[in-house]
């Protein structure tokens, strides 16, 4: 990993089990003195008033790591960055448990703030992974549709 | 040419991936949907909206007017709903 302040460390990782916000966390400013902010999201499957037993993701293998990994190298361009963790889950996802986690370091809390949240906009809307609903009746359940609202937030960027 | 397929589209076509011989007048994105939609009932019910299918070439998101070139894959799916 480069010492240097202008190449941050990103980590993107996909999993299948679950994502321990933590730890994850803890790697951004262990071990150095420069961060002054960590901002970190983490998104949750609900489970619809009782209706979902959970939430099936699908992805692309390789496309979904290079398109998130490509997002998180444009946050650290536009904004001076320390460090970017992004880890989405595939697989089964039980409601109440974390979905994607995007914790994004840096000195000041601007730079973190709007990293993370760009991040966010881009990863729903081009990183392949799509959410299947599991319905807690055992019927079949549907494709979650996407937000024209997802895609209309690309364009403040 | 490389074919693969996710979520509902997946489903619909009834199989993740298949090698199709294109015509040679299949030269874009939206023509091999448009060429797709023709080879049987659950093509036609994949893509009966074609506006709303996305799409990858060797793994990059391409518009649907994009020539194929000399990709090796094309991914077609629904849009995307992660995080």
């Amino acid at each position: 990993m480069s010492p240097t302040v202008d190449v941050p460390s990103i980590v993107v990782r996909l999993q299948d089990g679950v994502i321990d916000v933590t730890a994850e966390t803890r790697f951004l400013s262990e071990g150095r003195g420069d961060v002054g902010a960590i901002v970190t999201f983490t998104g949750l499957c609900r489970d619809e008033k009782g209706t979902l037993s959970g939430l099936e993701l699908e992805h692309f293998p390789g496309m979904a790591e290079a398109e998130i990994a490509r997002i998180a190298g444009e946050a650290a361009g536009r904004w001076p960055l320390l460090g970017i963790v992004a880890i989405h889950r595939y697989g089964l996802v039980a409601p109440g448990e974390v979905i994607v986690l995007v914790a994004v370091a840096s000195s000041h809390r601007q730079a973190a703030f709007a990293g993370a949240e760009f991040i966010m906009d881009f990863l729903k809307s081009r990183a392949p992974f799509w959410k299947k609903e599991h319905r807690a009746d055992g019927r079949e359940g549907q494709w979650v549709d996407a937000k024209d609202s997802d895609e209309a937030a690309l364009s403040r960027w | 040419m490389k074919i693969v397929y996710f979520a509902w589209l997946r489903e619909r076509v009834g199989v993740p991936e298949e090698v199709i011989a294109l015509p040679e007048n299949v030269r874009t994105v939206g023509e091999v949907i448009t060429h797709l939609s023709g080879l049987g009932e659950n093509y036609a019910y994949a893509f009966e909206r074609p506006s709303v299918i996305r799409a990858a070439l060797d793994r990059k998101h391409v518009p649907l007017e994009t020539p194929l070139g000399e990709a090796r894959e094309l991914a077609l799916f629904p849009p995307m709903t992660g995080g």
